[in-house]
């Protein structure tokens, strides 16, 4: 069972269910569950989205989008059918907030689903899980079946005219599909290959219909919006980042773990006071603070608030709420080609300059950590990086272009120091790839 | 595995072809049901067997080359038996800096065999896998579905002979 870590600076708002057994109905109940998506269906489409707005909730899966706003682009008229799809294929390397959602509050996702249902008058909602969470799909399946039984789901919702179904989707296995449109793509039952936008998902999305398509942690926040009240979640955070998120701590840390914290919470303070600073008296090298596609940020630039615009202003993105903490130990080259190497697996092979980028990158760098490399190769891997850039349908390609820039740039006498007879001057040697059986 | 008798035109238990009965009219196109059912029929079989494909398709009304492709598309769907106990090591970034890489060798070294191999007794495969979210609590691993986290060389022991015990008395997954 995947546990919240707590400190005395979290704010427990999405967390607030967790550890108080509410994948049990009952007890959502007995915790105020389903009593926002009552608020929601008096208060009306226009109202809620408007709620949305004040709220300045913004995407939890990475991008940022203010929420509000993307519900607010789903025409009101449509004939096609419109959907709520919400993306819990969390594969992001540093995060594992989802899952912690899904394992304790069920509901809150649901209920999530049907306020944003009720917002762009959608009557089907599917929740795709990533395949790997097998025993969250059969927690998340029963909270279905529950939400069914009590009315909250089916015909005539809360005993309004509405109907809605929800259905809850396993993935099998693809980083990629946590891309909007490749997550469009593996539901319709197609390999996980990204679609050129526009038009865009709240136009022209499943099956042809409009859909808004948000993270798991964005869709289970949204209760809480409306439990609170908007004007009040946005006080938790800083200006245009509304409310709190789950910061996923990894890596060389004391004490790693998820913890729910006010965005703008400052990262130096989740590093040495929230996560107990660095382990055996080691000193700090580099943090990636949102995921493995963020660019890294050294010990000199940490002194910032975990928000969208200030992680952005220091030159990196605040993700997904991966912070992934570097000791001194760690070679460079190597945890920039363990980096790559996922993104070359993870590429779907549909741009051009994602499929034969990531691969030339992951050779390059593993001819500089293995040895044999070049001076030019330095630069090569930075001409390509940057090279890719904004030259893919979807951001898979900046993903992997974007934090090998920020290691050749703040780590450049690193790589210089594995150049061509030198080879790497960290402990590991070199492993050769196992042969395939 | 199952052991319950198949149904006349089906390889799959009669709880799972209930269950691909029910999947495949909750959706606007039938065709959504195809990752799922890949996924539940790979639990029950094993594999992605042909027959697998070949079902699969039929209950869609695609092609076996539609299924195919989609097949090869998705990491967790594999077309040729794996262990019992398939044993999946993650050795991403946030497992890495934790020992991830130590505990894929150590796995290696103690089931004698390497990433993609099957023991002969069939009871373990190995498969260096990309994140599995657990990041905040690795190094870790899934055994088939069950996840193993802050992993020691030694806690990786006590799992492997937990679940070579299992195997020696019948257990099932």
């Amino acid at each position: 069972m995947a546990t919240l870590t707590t400190h005395p600076d979290c704010v427990p708002l999405v967390s607030y269910r967790f550890g108080k057994g509410a994948t049990n109905i009952d007890k959502y109940l007995e915790l105020d569950g389903y009593k926002s998506a009552r608020k929601a269906l008096e208060l009306g489409p226009d109202a809620i989205i408007a709620e949305m707005k004040t709220s300045s909730l913004r995407g939890r899966g990475g991008a940022g989008f203010p929420t509000g706003m993307k519900w607010s682009f789903v025409p009101k008229q449509s004939a096609r059918p419109k959907y709520v799809l919400v993306n819990g294929d969390e594969s992001e390397p540093g995060t594992c907030k989802d899952r912690l959602i899904f394992e304790h509050d069920p509901h809150s996702v649901i209920e999530g689903v049907i306020i944003a249902a009720l917002a762009i008058q959608a009557k089907m909602g599917f929740i795709y899980l990533r395949g790997e969470y097998r025993y969250l799909i059969e927690i998340m399946e029963k909270a279905v079946a529950d939400a069914y039984a009590k009315g909250f789901l089916g015909k005539k919702i809360l005993g309004s005219d509405i109907d809605l179904d929800v259905v809850v989707q396993t993935g099998a296995g693809a980083y990629e599909v946590g891309e909007e449109s490749a997550l469009m793509e593996s539901l319709e039952g197609k390999r996980g290959v990204p679609r050129i936008r526009p038009p865009f998902p709240a136009v022209v999305g499943l099956y042809g219909g409009p859909t808004i398509i948000n993270n798991a942690e964005t869709i289970a926040t949204v209760p809480h919006i409306f439990r609170i009240g908007a004007a009040e979640y946005a006080k938790l955070g800083t200006e245009r980042n509304g409310g709190t998120r789950l910061f996923c701590l990894s890596g060389h840390l004391v004490r790693p773990g998820v913890y729910e914290l006010p965005m703008g919470y400052n990262l130096k303070k989740m590093i040495y006071e929230v996560g107990g600073g660095i382990p055996n008296g080691k000193k700090l090298k580099a943090v990636v603070p949102g995921g493995s596609s963020t660019p890294v940020l050294l010990p000199e630039e940490i002194d910032i608030g975990m928000d969208f615009d200030q992680v952005g202003k220091a030159g990196s993105m605040l993700g997904s709420g991966g912070v992934v903490v570097l000791d001194e130990t760690v070679c460079m080259v190597e945890f920039a080609l363990r980096t790559m190497k996922f993104y070359q697996h993870e590429s779907c092979g549909w741009c051009i300059p994602c499929r034969e980028g990531t691969d030339w990158l992951k050779k390059s760098l593993t001819r500089l950590h293995e040895g044999g490399a070049v001076d030019k190769d330095i630069d090569n891997i930075r001409y390509l990086a940057e090279n890719m850039l904004g030259r893919t349908f979807c951001p898979l390609g900046d993903a992997a272009a974007m934090p090998t820039i920020a290691f050749v740039k703040k780590f450049r006498k690193e790589f210089e120091d594995h150049l061509e007879g030198r080879g790497c001057p960290y402990h590991r040697a070199a492993q050769p790839e196992p042969a395939l059986v | 595995m199952s052991t319950q008798p198949a149904q006349p035109g089906t390889i799959f238990s009669p709880t799972l072809a209930a269950r691909f009965d029910r999947l495949v009219t909750l959706y606007p196109v039938k065709r959504s049901a195809l990752v799922p059912m890949l996924l539940y029929a790979q639990d029950e079989i094993g594999y992605v067997s042909d027959a697998v494909i070949a079902e699969v398709a039929a209950r869609i009304g695609i092609t076996e080359l539609d299924v195919r492709n989609v097949v090869s598309y998705y990491s967790l769907l594999r077309t040729k038996p794996a262990g019992k106990y398939h044993v999946q090591v993650c050795t991403n970034i946030s497992c890495m800096l934790r020992g991830g890489n130590e505990i894929l060798d150590h796995c290696k070294k103690k089931l004698g065999i390497p990433n993609k191999g099957v023991t002969p007794d069939g009871v373990f495969s190995l498969e260096e896998v990309e994140c599995i979210g657990a990041c905040s609590w690795g190094p870790a691993a899934q055994v088939n579905y069950a996840f193993h986290e802050n992993l020691t060389p030694e806690s990786m022991d006590q799992v492997l002979a937990d679940y070579r015990a299992k195997a020696q008395n019948g257990g099932g997954k």
